[in-house]
């Protein structure tokens, strides 16, 4: 599937920019892409160190195990592979938290701490798990309390009341969790024995 | 309500930082050792990030860059305009899961032009607001962990940002009227 978009999205560009005769435009957005990469990356070392280096103290105070404990019976439900109490139950719970709250720069280190988590308990090096699958759609699905930034350019063009938008997208970000989960599971049944 | 909200994301992260040393230290753990210690594998996990990231945005500034996205809106406006989707918010639809920025920067330009209160404003800001950047959050946490078989997470991913549109529009529709 991503080698099908990847591929897809690369073939398709250069024939559209050829036949458009803008064929130049392809080797300076090749090499912009790989540029805003790489910053991506290297700005997101700090924070993931800082985060890091929290969460360890977290971990090793009991935190975690305490967070992961409260949330049992939801992520039970939802994570049925992953042993309960296993570290990576809490950092799910934590990166969750953090994406509903809006705070994106907490949320990533915490997802990727998550990620590291069920990793170590998917015995197929390089294909993603079934925990896995379920934690990102959960996290690219997540309820939404305060979206900051459109609130923010809402503002800065005279919007009579910028946070307006705050319910209609707490309601729709809610319901396309559900379905998410529901999906998920489909998806789930119908992929197992699948390792691909 | 919102103000509540405001509120409770200002204060999350100073209390976790003020909470979690402490309550570290009274249990007994070496704070300063741990915090280097955890903190230690951070630039790896950042730089084990870039291939997989610059693979999958070399493809989408392409994709962009090329005209190629202007003819897959051209193409699919038809379909799209049967579930009600104006056109005027596709280009937004489309940019989404793709690119965080690029997504922002076409949301900010609809509202700019179409006024941030009209149907289309409010819709563009519901939208920018409930999906996520599901491409990039993928490359990310899989490439973070050596993950390069996505399985089922793509497709699963863009049934809920479909669906995230769907009843973006719906619910503007019901809120605000057209």
């Amino acid at each position: 599937m991503v080698n099908f978009i990847w591929l897809g999205m690369i073939v398709f560009g250069i024939i559209v920019a050829g036949a458009n005769g803008n064929i130049e435009a392809v080797t300076r957005a090749a090499l912009d892409g790989a540029d805003s990469a790489v910053k991506i990356s290297i700005s997101l070392i700090a924070i993931i160190t800082f985060w890091l280096g929290i969460m360890k103290l977290a971990e090793e105070a009991g935190l975690v195990r305490a967070l992961a404990w409260l949330a049992r019976p939801v992520m039970r439900f939802l994570f049925p592979s992953v042993p309960k109490d296993h570290p990576a139950m809490g950092a799910i719970v934590m990166n969750l938290s953090a994406n509903i709250l809006g705070l994106g720069n907490a949320a990533t280190p915490m997802g990727l701490i998550a990620m590291r988590e069920l990793q170590k308990l998917n015995r197929g090096r390089d294909t993603a798990s079934d925990a896995m699958c379920t934690f990102l759609a959960l996290n690219t699905s997540c309820i939404t309390l305060i979206p900051t930034t459109i609130i923010g350019i809402r503002l800065l063009y005279g919007s009579a009341d910028p946070t307006e938008i705050v319910g209609p997208t707490i309601m729709a970000t809610a319901f396309s969790m559900c379905v998410a989960v529901v999906v998920d599971r489909i998806l789930r049944r119908l992929y197992s024995g699948r390792r691909w | 309500m919102f103000g509540l909200i405001t509120e409770l994301s200002r204060w999350a992260i100073p209390v976790v930082l003020l909470m979690v040393p402490l309550i570290a230290a009274l249990r007994g753990v070496k704070v300063y050792e741990t915090f280097v210690g955890g903190a230690e594998a951070g630039f790896a996990t950042a730089v084990k990030i870039i291939p997989y990231l610059v693979a999958m945005m070399v493809a989408i500034s392409i994709f962009r860059a090329s005209g190629a996205m202007e003819a897959l809106v051209m193409f699919l406006s038809p379909f799209l305009n049967i579930i009600g989707l104006p056109a005027e918010v596709l280009p937004h639809a489309i940019m989404r899961p793709l690119s965080g920025g690029a997504a922002l920067g076409i949301a900010s330009d609809t509202i700019k032009t179409y006024g941030p209160d009209s149907f289309i404003g409010r819709l563009v800001s519901t939208m920018q607001g409930s999906c996520d950047t599901t491409f990039y959050v993928l490359t990310l946490y899989f490439g973070s962990v050596g993950i390069c078989k996505y399985r089922y997470s793509i497709i699963l991913g863009l049934v809920a940002d479909l669906t995230t549109l769907a009843a973006s529009i719906f619910i503007v529709r019901t809120i605000f009227g057209i």
